[in-house]
C-alpha cells in the first residue's frame, strides 16, 4: 500500500535526515515509528504527504509515487490520508463542528452528508456535548480527538498521527492510543510516530526504528529499543 | 467549482470577517484611510482643474480699431480669425458697445464722463476680443494679425492696437500658461505619491492579516483542501473590508464636501465640491467603491499565494 524505496533526504545545510530508506506497510497494519528527536520521523510523515520531496528515492501510495504528480491529485492524495499532529493544527476561528465538517467540505461532500457524518465522528470519540466549542475553549486532550475525528470523518485508508500524544498527559495518551487502535480494528491502516516507549510496548505492534536517518530495526511485535 | 462551493466560499469569508474582528477593524480601518486620501485626490483634482480653467478663462486678447476702421472689414477680419483652429471664440463689440460699457465702467467717475461729454463725439474705435483654445497659442494669433496687417500694405491701418503686444501683459500670460502647467504636474505628482503611499500602507495591512493565518492555510492543504477553496474565503473577507471602507469614506466626504463646499467655491471660483460631491456622487461611488474592492481582493490573492506553496 505505502513503500518507501530507498529514500533519503539531505538538506542544504549538508543535514542528513533520511539516509537510504526503505520499508513498506501494508493495508490494515498498525505501525509505529520510533526513534529520538531528529532521527527523521516526521520527514518521513511529510514525504508521505508531499510536503517535502525526497533528495533520492521514491515513496509509492497504492503504486503512484506521490511525488510525481499533480497538484490536484495531492489534494486528492491527502484527501486519503488523515492527519494527527503534535500541536492538533485546529483551525482557531472555527468551532469542533466546523474544523471536522471543513475536511469534509475540502472532499466535496453534500450539506446532508456534513450534518449526519460530524456529529456522529464527535461522538465517538467523545465530544458531542462539545462540538459547538472552539479550539480555545478545549483542553489539549479534548483538542487532540477533534483532530482525530477530523481525520477519520473521511473515512480515509491510512492514518498518519505524527506525535500525536507528545503534549498530552498520561490519561489523554491512553486515550488517544485507545481510539487509533480502534480505528484500525475497523480496517484503516495506522502509522503513528513516537517517541513514547510505554506507549510503544503497550501496542505490541510493528515497530520500525529510525537512528540518525538510518532504518535500525524493522520487528513485527516490537518495542522501544534504542 | 459548483454552487454549493461558492456557498461555502461566501460563508466562510463572511465568519472570519466576524471572528477576526479586530484584525477586521484594523484592515477597513486602513483602508478607509486610502479610500479617504483617494476622494480627496478627486477633490483636488476638481478644484485644480476649474481653478486652472478659470485662470485661462481670463486671459485674453483685445484687438482695438482706429474709430474710422470700416465695420465690414472689421467683420471680415473677425471671420478670417474664427477659421483659426486655435481660436476659441471671437466676439465683436461695435464703436457704440465699447462706449456703453466705457460709461458703464466709469458711471462713478464723473470727471471721466464730463471729460467724454465735452469731446462731443465717440473717441472709442471698435474692439474684438480674442479667446484662444490654449494660452499659449495667443502667439501665434498675433503672428496672423501681424501678417494681415502687412498684407494690407498702402492700405490704411485700421488696428490701432492689440493688446498683447503690451510686453508686460504677454510676459504675464506666458507666466500664467508655465505656472499652471507647474502647478498641474506638481499636484499630480503629489496626489499620485499620496495615493500610492497609503495603497502600500494597506497593502502590507492586509498581508499582515493573513500572515496570522498562514498556519490555518497549512492546515487547509494538509487536509486537502484546493487551492481557489483556501483563497476565495480570505479574497472574499478582502471584498468585504473594501465594501465596508468604501461605504464609510462615502459617509466622511458627505460632510467634509459641505463644510468645503463655499470656501473652495469663493477661494478658488468656479466649483463648489459639494455641488460637485452630489451630481457626480455615482463617479465617487464608483471609484471609492472599486478601489476598495480591488484593492481587498487583489492584495489577499497576493498574500494568500505566498502560503500555499506546501
Amino acid at each position: 500500500m505505502i513503500y518507501y524505496d530507498r529514500v533519503s533526504k539531505i538538506y542544504p545545510d549538508d543535514s542528513v535526515a533520511l539516509d537510504e530508506v526503505s520499508f513498506s506497510v501494508e493495508p490494515g497494519e498498525f505501525i509505529s515509528i520510533v526513534g529520538h528527536s531528529g532521527a527523521g520521523k516526521t520527514t518521513l510523515v511529510k514525504m508521505l504527504l508531499a510536503e517535502e520531496k525526497p533528495t533520492s528515492g521514491s515513496v509509492f501510495f497504492e503504486s503512484v509515487n506521490v511525488h510525481d504528480i499533480s497538484r490536484n491529485a495531492i489534494n486528492t492524495l491527502r484527501r486519503k490520508i488523515g492527519t494527527v499532529f503534535q500541536d492538533f493544527k485546529l483551525l482557531p476561528q472555527k468551532t469542533a463542528y466546523e474544523n471536522v465538517a471543513f475536511a469534509m467540505e475540502a472532499a466535496g461532500r453534500s450539506e446532508h452528508e456534513i450534518a449526519s457524518d460530524v456529529p456522529h465522528v464527535l461522538k465517538l470519540v467523545d465530544l458531542g456535548e462539545k462540538m459547538n466549542n472552539f479550539p480555545d475553549e478545549l483542553s489539549g486532550g479534548e483538542q487532540q480527538r477533534v483532530a482525530i475525528a477530523r481525520a477519520i470523518v473521511n473515512q480515509p485508508d491510512v492514518i498518519v498521527a505524527d506525535e500525536p500524544t507528545g503534549n498530552l498527559d498520561p490519561v489523554n495518551t491512553f486515550e488517544v492510543v485507545q481510539i487509533l487502535k480502534k480505528i484500525n480494528d475497523l480496517g484503516t491502516t495506522v502509522i503513528l510516530t513516537t517517541h513514547n516507549k510505554g506507549v510503544i510496548d503497550s501496542l505490541k505492534k510493528r515497530v520500525v526504528t529510525l537512528d540518525r536517518g538510518k532504518v535500525v530495526r524493522d520487528d513485527r511485535e516490537g518495542k522501544y529499543i534504542l | 467549482m459548483n454552487w454549493l462551493d461558492t456557498k461555502r466560499i461566501f460563508r466562510a469569508g463572511l465568519l472570519d470577517f466576524w471572528r477576526n474582528g479586530f484584525v477586521s477593524f484594523a484592515s477597513v480601518l486602513m483602508m478607509v484611510f486610502t479610500l479617504f486620501v483617494i476622494g480627496l485626490a478627486m477633490f483636488t483634482g476638481v478644484v485644480l482643474g476649474s481653478t486652472l480653467e478659470e485662470f485661462r478663462n481670463k486671459a485674453d486678447m483685445n484687438v482695438y480699431f482706429t474709430t474710422d476702421a470700416p465695420e465690414a472689414n472689421i467683420l471680415a477680419l473677425r471671420d478670417s480669425l474664427i477659421t483659426l483652429p486655435q481660436v476659441e471664440s471671437v466676439a465683436y463689440f461695435s464703436r457704440e458697445e465699447a462706449l456703453a460699457a466705457f460709461r458703464e465702467r466709469h458711471q462713478n467717475d464723473q470727471l471721466t464722463l464730463q471729460a467724454l461729454e465735452e469731446l462731443g463725439q465717440n473717441p472709442l474705435g471698435a474692439v474684438l476680443n480674442i479667446k484662444a483654445k490654449d494660452i499659449s497659442q495667443y502667439e501665434l494669433i498675433a503672428n496672423f494679425l501681424r501678417g494681415q496687417q502687412a498684407l494690407g500694405e498702402g492700405e490704411p491701418q485700421i488696428i490701432e492696437k492689440i493688446n498683447y503686444y503690451d510686453e508686460g501683459h504677454r510676459r504675464a500670460i506666458d507666466l500664467l500658461a508655465q505656472y499652471t502647467n507647474t502647478a498641474q504636474l506638481i499636484a499630480l505628482v503629489m496626489v499620485g505619491f499620496f495615493v500610492l503611499m497609503t495603497v502600500a500602507i494597506s497593502f502590507n495591512t492586509l498581508r499582515l492579516a493573513i500572515y496570522s493565518s498562514r498556519d490555518e492555510i497549512q492546515v487547509m492543504r494538509l487536509v486537502g483542501a484546493g487551492r481557489t477553496y483556501i483563497r476565495a474565503p480570505f479574497v472574499v473577507e478582502g471584498v468585504l473590508y473594501g465594501l465596508i471602507a468604501a461605504v464609510i469614506t462615502l459617509l466622511l466626504l458627505y460632510p467634509l464636501a459641505w463644510w468645503l463646499g463655499n470656501s473652495t467655491e469663493s477661494f478658488f471660483g468656479g466649483v463648489n465640491v459639494f455641488t460637485y460631491f452630489i451630481t457626480h456622487f455615482l463617479l465617487f461611488f464608483a471609484v471609492i467603491t472599486g478601489s476598495g474592492v480591488a484593492l481587498g481582493a487583489v492584495a489577499s490573492f497576493l498574500a494568500v499565494r505566498r502560503y500555499l506553496k506546501i
